[in-house]
């Protein structure tokens, strides 16, 4: 569902560019708005949620699709946790659909999905185990490292019980947003993918902006 | 059809509705589950022994096969890039991997009577999430470990808008699938219902286990020809299993 937002980006508290290959983890309290703005197009951006104040409580890909009832997120959706509790809610989409089903490319998928001689590229879980291992303060181990939201990414389930990966609906300008319903971390990875369409080939940076 | 169900059989037992298990199984055992009754389903989690770390993985089993149903054919992927199972026998066709756990708040919702240990004893009303923590803290296991768990005999179905619908019926009694270990894994699994499960009260439905042996997959196995990805993630097991 196509829901544009009112929020000006000169009001935004704060305002980060995040480069493909790149990671971002912070904080969003609860009440603020997280928008994820794709800035060139057909970017995948592969993120988790955890309650700040208790990371074994985190988004959970299943019960957020079992209790919507459907298997994309877009406006409206309630991203769950593993506790059943509403961590955030989807309040303006311009691309129309994300992807929750897929999970994160990581050097060891890759080996399976396109060959073993590719398990040296630049990964999203490999990206995530930088932003842990420099960020102690935020208690995250391998643990944590579940299963995540891709947004800006087209994989439709088909009736037969199929799942293909289509080429991006995003493009540049294109962005999510949403409110924090409790104090969140939030943990990006702006997917460095170089064997797939989910980016075009080309990975591109995306922004993050925050307002109260 | 099922080939591999009982007749070489090494132990059989019957979990019975609502209850859970842990069972170490190793590389080459087959692990065979069969409904008595409609509807059963059995919430299935996989860990690697040696490196509890390393977990059943559904997005990466998913993706890779492209497929959100799971049937005869496929395989169980580890985030490691590794094979834990396939599935080599499944009268079913469809195994769901989308429909997470029975949570407490379920019960309230649908109206099932929380039944206690002191009002039924072993038929009292536990959740598939509870099940899975108390199976995974007798490994140290605890709440950052559970992993989105597969449920055996139970199809969830998307229509083309993407809107999910769980199938009644789908297990029949009999209806059977059998599991390949292809490494040495920990498997925990529980009887509890499907959480989409529309039965008017919480329904106890058991399964039947038999254990036996499988010979080493070969080349012209089908789980290792359904897809080029899963002659790499055999490729993966080889490796591992040469001690890498």
């Amino acid at each position: 569902m196509i829901i544009e937002s009112n929020q000006r980006p000169e009001n935004a508290v704060s305002r980060t560019t995040v480069e493909a290959g790149d990671h971002y983890i912070g904080i969003v309290r609860a009440g603020q708005t997280l928008r994820l703005l794709d800035l060139e197009g057909n970017q995948a951006a592969d993120t988790l949620f955890f309650n700040a104040h208790d990371t074994a409580e985190r988004y959970s890909a299943m019960d957020t699709l079992r209790e919507q009832g459907e298997v994309y997120l877009s406006a409206g959706s309630k991203l769950r946790s593993n506790e059943g509790r509403v961590l955030l809610t989807i309040t303006a989409d311009t691309c129309g659909r994300h992807d929750t089903l897929g999970g994160a490319c990581a050097s060891e998928s890759n080996t399976v999905r396109y060959d073993l001689e590719k398990r040296h590229m630049h990964s999203c879980r490999d990206n995530w185990m930088q932003a842990i291992a420099d960020h102690p303060e935020y208690g995250l181990t391998k643990r944590d490292i579940t299963h995540n939201i891709n947004f800006f990414m087209n994989v439709p389930v088909t009736e037969e019980g199929g799942l293909t990966f289509e080429d991006g609906i995003s493009a540049p300008g294109k962005y999510v947003e949403m409110v924090a319903e409790m104090d969140v971390v939030v943990l990006i990875s702006n997917c460095p993918q170089l064997n797939n369409p989910c980016n075009g080939y080309d990975p591109t940076p995306i922004e993050l902006l925050i307002w109260d | 059809m099922s080939t591999h169900s009982g007749d070489d059989a090494r132990y059989t037992t019957y979990l019975p509705g609502g209850h859970h298990w842990s069972l170490r199984l190793r590389r080459g055992t087959t692990l065979t589950l069969t409904a008595r009754e409609a509807d059963t389903n059995v919430g299935l989690l996989c860990y690697n022994p040696e490196n509890l770390l390393e977990r059943l993985n559904l997005p990466d089993t998913l993706k890779a096969q492209h497929t959100f149903k799971l049937t005869r054919g496929h395989c169980l992927y580890s985030d490691m890039g590794r094979i834990f199972a396939s599935i080599v026998a499944d009268d079913l066709g469809w195994h769901d991997s989308v429909g997470g756990n029975l949570m407490p708040h379920h019960l309230l919702a649908k109206g099932w009577q929380s039944v206690s240990y002191q009002q039924a004893h072993n038929a009292w009303t536990r959740t598939g999430y509870d099940s899975f923590l108390v199976e995974l803290a007798k490994y140290g296991l605890g709440r950052r470990d559970m992993a989105a768990n597969l449920n055996l005999f139970s199809r969830v179905e998307s229509d083309a808008q993407g809107r999910l619908r769980y199938v009644p019926g789908h297990c029949q009694p009999g209806a059977s699938v059998t599991l390949r270990l292809e490494m040495d894994t920990l498997v925990i699994l529980h009887t509890c219902p499907h959480p989409l499960d529309p039965s008017p009260d919480y329904p106890h439905r058991g399964v039947e286990i038999a254990l036996g042996t499988a010979p080493a997959p070969t080349e012209d196995d089908i789980c290792y020809r359904s897809r080029p990805e899963n002659a790499r993630g055999f490729a993966n097991n080889r490796l591992y299993h040469l001690g890498l």
